[in-house]
């Protein structure tokens, strides 16, 4: 059974048709990415997925609960969150108050300790800037920082939209090598990305979404040796 | 400068007084977007919890920490029934269940109360004045500035310290992200709205000590002046609520002091004139405007 399955998911923005028809699924320890142009949809779905836009039709399971239609803070308390696009840190806000606030499900403080120690070791940058307001930091260390956020909730499905968005190449590259050790700490991931490359790199699998609904699927390898993906996304002739 | 003196701690207990009322509904702005005109009627209800205590015969030690409890509750109760049901609605909307919910209250206390204003009596111990060297300060204007400053205080630290308090801070930044961490929206609002009942409820205790009397529209005059202070310190901000209470404070009893007994009558007028003009050249307020997003 996949951990999450999309079924025939339609989303309205207003009176725009963001979505009209996306089914995926991801299955247990996977990363699966999400691809396609900018307003193609994967926001949106994204968003709807986790409870912040209604959702016109179709079903959103997880862990083989109908989540369709539940508020944001319950989907997030069964164990799946979303780290939005541009971050959307609370910027006035300590790196502190920030985290503390991410592990609001947490019933012990013990837990809350653990979880603590476990993103300054993953995020040491944090660790140095836990009394500054979240507003002073770079792209990449607030990027860390929503980051770091989402994961004191302790997800065991964690949606990123467009983490590498606005970052320079370099942090880019972190914020992948990153993606690949939340993978292996167990994580499984489902990937918003406009970087192709990289993101096809590190996926298990792809979909690739135009006009809000999925045109393409397969492996990684697939995708990558895709003619229209190629075409569309990677620059080739 | 002994009447200068006096001036300043009378300025700093109307200010004080017109603070915790802002505050309140800044609070309660800072989250929801959306100012309550009802909060005057609970600082009325907490007046109104101390008139029946004392008839009642409660204890003297436990009525002011029943009224705060009252006040906090009506606020819950409000948010609750009234404004709960309108989520996502516009402000607008928002606004007008606000009057609606003042008018019904105001209505209420004068049906099933009285219309008239009922006296409570104020301890002898209130009433006085005491004296620091050469000054003559009054018993309950220290109280006041004492209370507005423990007030803030607790404020400050329940936002700072508390996850509830770091939640409605996050809030007021960014609502969808905040239930995104699994905050439960509906807890923290109904916690912003406690805090600015508890806030009214002191503010109410306050205004009756000074008064000595409850009556079932008291609560518009002070609410309104809260409203000017909010918005001269910048709607939805937190420190410039407490601002803009303490300047409009200053600016009426200054006036008061300054102005010739002829004039006195358009003082309000003058004290407003003074609030456009601030605004004029400051139109997001003192200390600017939060940036708020409605769940």
């Amino acid at each position: 059974m996949p951990l999450l399955e999309i079924e025939s998911l339609a989303v309205s923005y207003g009176p725009i048709k963001a979505v009209r028809d996306v089914s995926l699924t991801v299955e247990s320890g996977e990363i699966v990415t999400v691809l396609g142009a900018n307003g193609a949809g994967k926001s949106t779905s994204l968003q709807a997925v986790v409870g912040l836009l209604p959702i016109q039709q179709g079903r959103v399971r997880f862990d083989g609960f109908d989540v369709t239609g539940e508020s944001t803070e319950r989907i997030v308390r069964r164990g799946l969150t979303l780290t939005p696009e541009g971050r959307r840190i609370f910027a006035p806000l300590t790196v502190e108050e920030n985290l503390r606030i991410g592990a609001a499900t947490q019933k012990s403080g013990g837990d809350t300790a653990q979880l603590w120690d476990q993103m300054m070791e993953l995020f040491p940058i944090l660790a140095t800037r836990r009394k500054q307001l979240a507003g002073t930091l770079s792209g990449g260390e607030q990027q860390q920082l929503a980051i770091a956020r989402s994961l004191m909730s302790k997800p065991r499905l964690l949606l990123l939209d467009e983490p590498s968005l606005g970052l320079a190449p370099i942090v880019v590259e972190m914020i992948f090598d990153l993606i690949g050790r939340l993978r292996q700490m167990g994580l499984t991931i489902l990937l918003v990305e406009q970087n192709v490359h990289q993101a096809l790199d590190i996926a298990d699998r792809g979909y690739v979404v135009s006009g809000g609904t999925v045109v393409l699927s397969g492996s990684a390898a697939e995708l990558k040796t895709s003619p229209d993906v190629q075409k569309a996304y990677l620059g080739h002739a | 400068m002994e009447t200068l003196i006096q001036q300043c701690v009378n300025a700093l207990s109307l200010g004080g007084t017109y603070a915790l009322l802002a505050l309140g509904l800044a609070v309660v702005f800072s989250v929801l977007g959306m100012i309550n005109f009802a909060h005057g009627e609970i600082l009325t209800i907490a007046g109104y919890t101390v008139f029946f205590s004392i008839i009642g015969a409660v204890p003297p030690i436990l009525i002011i920490p029943l009224a705060l409890l009252v006040a906090m509750a009506s606020a819950a109760l409000m948010e609750r029934i009234a404004f709960r049901p309108l989520r996502g609605a516009s402000p607008t909307s928002l606004l007008i269940t606000s009057f609606a919910v003042s008018g019904i209250l105001q209505m209420l206390f004068q049906n099933l109360i009285s219309a008239r204003p009922r006296p409570v009596p104020i301890p002898a111990a209130l009433t006085g004045a005491f004296n620091v060297g050469p000054f003559h300060i009054g018993v309950i204007q220290s109280l006041s500035i004492c209370a507005t400053f423990a007030m803030v205080g607790f404020l400050t630290l329940f936002l700072k310290r508390t996850m509830l308090g770091i939640a409605i801070r996050a809030a007021a930044v960014d609502f969808p992200t905040t239930r995104l961490m699994g905050l439960r929206a509906n807890r923290v609002i109904l916690a912003a709205f406690a805090i600015s009942g508890l806030l009214a409820g002191v503010s109410g205790l306050l205004w009756i000590a000074q008064r000595g009397s409850v009556d079932p529209l008291m609560g518009f005059l002070p609410v309104l002046k809260a409203f000017i202070a909010a918005i001269l310190g910048g709607i939805g901000n937190l420190t410039g609520a407490v601002i803009g209470g303490f300047f409009l404070g200053a600016i009426e009893i200054g006036l008061q002091a300054v102005l010739p007994e002829s004039v006195q009558p358009f003082r309000d007028a003058i004290a407003l004139s003074l609030v456009v003009l601030v605004l004029l050249y400051r139109p997001q307020g003192l200390f600017g405007a939060a940036h708020s997003v409605r769940p």
